[in-house]
């Protein structure tokens, strides 16, 4: 598999609304209990228009595996998932810090590292979005989907004037 | 306990110390949460005859079971209860949003405020530690800017806030409580409550899961409840927003235009739900847990107002367009976004604007009284500037800012002919004068003048009955949603969402029994709210109301409709109000002074309030 097949969980920010629906579904479907706090995907509300969730977006080098002073955290070749050594990880944030989107958190109880795994590749916070705000999509995609966007958007204002 | 936190946190604020006491299983079932709950605290923890804005009256803050779970709206409710300072009977108010989860998750299903601080503070529940901070620096700003400043200095960005604005410090008795910036625990005027304690705002943080008894059924139902959310139940609310009732209301001719004088609007079309979505709306957003998505978020794009951004409902935007005669709708959208700022109630603030057009119209009041305003019906800048006033309660303003039966008092001159309410509470945007079977729903409401406590205005307008005309019996129709009304709201799911329980109580048992794993049956769960309403009642009863109070405003019941409309002619007399009175009473169980009998509080197991009736058999 080339690394363009990796699928990550990526919010649109016209359709999210922040509605936390995600944040529920995640931390119930990895701990089955209802806690934000436990959940992979995150909301960002900054006031009412402005509001997208956050998940892990598979960076290529992923800048949190290479701050582990521990070696704690290794990248999937295939998939490009985080996956986290709960034994050798000791919380002490180095990732987090490396994390430009906030998208790997320190678990509350565990006191190590958690991030999205994509549930395997069948992400249930992109099955419940009730937007269908939420894509599993590869970044090729994503691109193709914003160049759509764009020349829609394009032919939208020739047609107004 | 599952759903529920089993958990009271008690604060006092005149010594400062806190307390926690266990919410036993018993009282859990017989009152539910939210409002039920709320209410049945507020009567064991006041003395009757208490002053609402006294350190006696205790501010009361519920969770719902549902609350801090995915549920969809039920997820994320919270009510205020408290003795209203507008009617002096029941006060409560539900929001929704984000921080009644985050209360669940501190693990609290209630929070009882009682005393006065000595000087303003806020209070600080980060799960189990609780602690009073000084306000200070707080007092006077918004609701929004106090929710910034609070997360600022705490450090933590996902804390959830509830305050109250200026209008809450200077105890204007329309003073609401907002959370999470734009949600507003409305009605009945608790926000001068938390105001009379020098409460500026209540900050959460909760960290802990809220455990579900049957997660696995109950997540199987969540997801026909999104399925259901995302049909037909819904799709007002999803689509126009509850702003399309303003050409439907037109239309049925009951549309209460400037103060009640009319019941159609000629400028309805300029403030239709259809034209604030073609031309405000820039983004619909939602709750957490919610898959509905209600909230239309309005900006103006152009003209005096340009840049003011708030959320557009039909009641607010009734009240400060038809009501006022303003058809601007950059003007409702800014004094709405005032009402946030400053923390009012803006379907009273509407009300009380289009009071004072009226009394101004009259020659009630003059120039001299509003401060050189031309306050004549339809001047939106005029309407916005009194907005203003009655936030800082400045002039004019002051008087209004104590409710529009009061300030009808103050100004005197026969105002209180144009003072439209009911107990004190400011009437909402249905002119019953022409829907009879909504008539009897506002006139018994125990928090007063409201539509969200009966609902019946929809079978007079789906035209299930003959609205011009109350026949016997027909009290029972509003009695079966008056019901289902407050375990909507002690369960505390949304009202929007209520026509997704296509089984009503069967649904919502089964709701809160996968919830919580108390057995709860759709008969009991009926019973329950009957509980709840007689509860409600025998709170009223026992601060002194009766028959009396169970009135209808001045001009509902002197002045029939004038306009060429369907409802033309159509008001309510007093002698029509006795027979809906005596019909609803009769099928409550009560007696004909409206008070429940031994045998009716017995069946409900209320019988340790039988003293509250005692004497009044």
């Amino acid at each position: 598999m080339s690394i363009h097949a990796r699928k990550f969980v990526s919010a649109d920010p016209d359709k999210c609304v922040g509605c936390s629906v995600c944040e529920y579904i995640c931390s119930f479907e990895k701990e089955k209990v209802f806690n934000p706090l436990k959940s992979r995907i995150r909301v960002v509300r900054l006031d009412t228009v402005v509001n997208m969730s956050i998940a892990c977006r598979l960076c290529e080098d992923a800048p949190c595996v290479a701050a582990c002073p521990r070696d704690a955290l290794r990248q999937s070749e295939e998939t490009g998932i985080i996956m986290v050594d709960e034994d050798k990880c000791n919380g002490c944030g180095w990732c987090i810090e490396a994390c430009d989107y906030g998208a790997i958190m320190l678990h509350p109880d565990k006191k190590v590292v958690f991030v999205c795994d994509t549930c395997n590749g069948s992400p249930k916070c992109v099955e419940w979005c009730p937007e269908k705000a939420l894509d599993f999509i590869t970044k090729d995609v994503l691109a193709q989907k914003s160049r759509i966007a764009a020349v829609k958007k394009l032919f939208h204002e020739v047609l107004r004037t | 306990m599952f759903g529920y936190a089993g958990r009271i946190l008690r604060v006092n604020l005149t010594t400062g110390k806190t307390t926690l006491e266990p919410l036993k299983e018993e009282m859990a079932k017989k009152y539910i949460g939210g409002i039920g709950l709320g209410i049945r605290l507020l009567i064991d923890n006041s003395r009757p005859g208490v002053d609402p804005l006294s350190p006696e009256n205790p501010l009361i803050l519920t969770t719902g079971p549902l609350s801090g779970t995915i549920a969809p709206t039920g997820g994320n409710g919270h009510a205020f209860v408290a003795k209203s300072p507008l009617t002096n009977g029941v006060g409560e108010a539900k929001s929704h949003g984000f921080f009644g989860a985050e209360l669940k998750r501190a693990g609290y299903d209630a929070v009882i405020f009682e005393g006065r601080a000595e000087k303003p503070v806020y209070v600080w529940i980060d799960d189990d530690s609780v602690q009073i901070m000084d306000a200070k620096h707080l007092w006077g700003k918004s609701p929004q800017e106090t929710e910034d400043v609070i997360r600022e200095e705490l450090g933590d960005y996902y804390i959830r806030v509830a305050a109250i604005g200026l209008a809450g410090e200077k105890l204007s008795r329309i003073a609401c409580i907002i959370n999470d910036k734009t949600r507003a625990a409305g009605r009945c005027g608790l926000g001068a409550v938390m105001g009379s304690k020098n409460l500026k705002a209540i900050a959460v943080r909760g960290t802990k899961d809220v455990p579900v008894a049957k997660p696995e059924e109950f997540l199987e139902f969540v997801k026909v409840l999104h399925e259901r959310m995302k049909g037909p139940a819904t799709v007002k609310y999803r689509t126009l927003g509850t702003p399309q009732n303003v050409l439907v209301h037109n239309s049925l001719g009951c549309l209460p235009t400037r103060n009640f004088t009319n019941a159609v609007f000629e400028g309805a079309e300029k403030v239709s739900g259809e034209y604030l979505n073609m031309r405000f709306v820039t983004k619909i957003i939602g709750c957490s847990s919610c898959a509905m998505r209600c909230e239309h978020i309005a900006v103006v794009p152009e003209g005096p107002y340009k840049g003011t951004m708030a959320r557009v409902e039909y009641e607010p935007l009734w009240a400060f367009g038809p009501h006022c005669g303003v058809d601007r709708m950059d003007a409702i959208i800014k004094a709405i976004d005032l009402c946030n700022y400053y923390g009012m109630d803006s379907i009273s603030a509407g009300n009380i604007v289009g009071f004072a057009m009226d009394c101004y119209e009259h020659g009630i009041l003059t120039k001299d009284d509003t401060g050189g305003l031309d306050l004549r019906f339809g001047n939106a800048e005029a309407m916005v500037k009194v907005v203003e006033m009655m936030g800082r309660r400045e002039g004019l303003g002051n008087i209004l800012a104590e409710g529009v039966k009061r300030a009808a008092e103050i100004i005197g001159k026969g105002a209180e002919k144009f003072a439209n309410h009911i107990k004190g509470l400011e009437m909402t945007g249905y002119d019953i004068r022409g829907l009879k079977t909504a008539a009897v729903g506002y006139a018994v409401s125990f928090r007063g003048a409201d539509h969200n406590r009966h609902g019946a205005y929809a079978l007079d307008i789906a035209g299930k009955v003959d609205r011009f005309k109350f026949e016997k019996g027909r009290s029972k129709l509003v009695i079966e949603i008056e019901d289902l009304y407050t375990i909507i709201d002690s369960l505390i799911v949304c009202k929007f969402s209520r026509g997704v329980y296509y089984k009503g109580f069967e649904d919502l048992a089964k709701y809160y029994t996968l919830v919580t794993g108390i057995e709860m049956t759709a008969e009991e769960l009926r019973r329950t709210g009957e509980r709840i309403n007689n509860l409600a009642r025998l709170y009223n009863i026992r601060e002194g109301f009766t028959r009396k109070d169970d009135h209808l405003p001045i001009k509902v019941m002197t002045t029939p409709i004038p306009d060429e409309t369907v409802s033309k002619g159509s008001y309510i007399t007093q002698e029509e109000l006795d027979f809906m009175l005596d019909d609803y009473y009769a099928h409550r169980g009560w007696t004909r002074d409206g008070v429940p009998t031994l045998e009716k509080l017995k069946e409900l197991d209320l019988e340790d309030l039988a003293y509250i009736v005692k004497d009044k058999l």
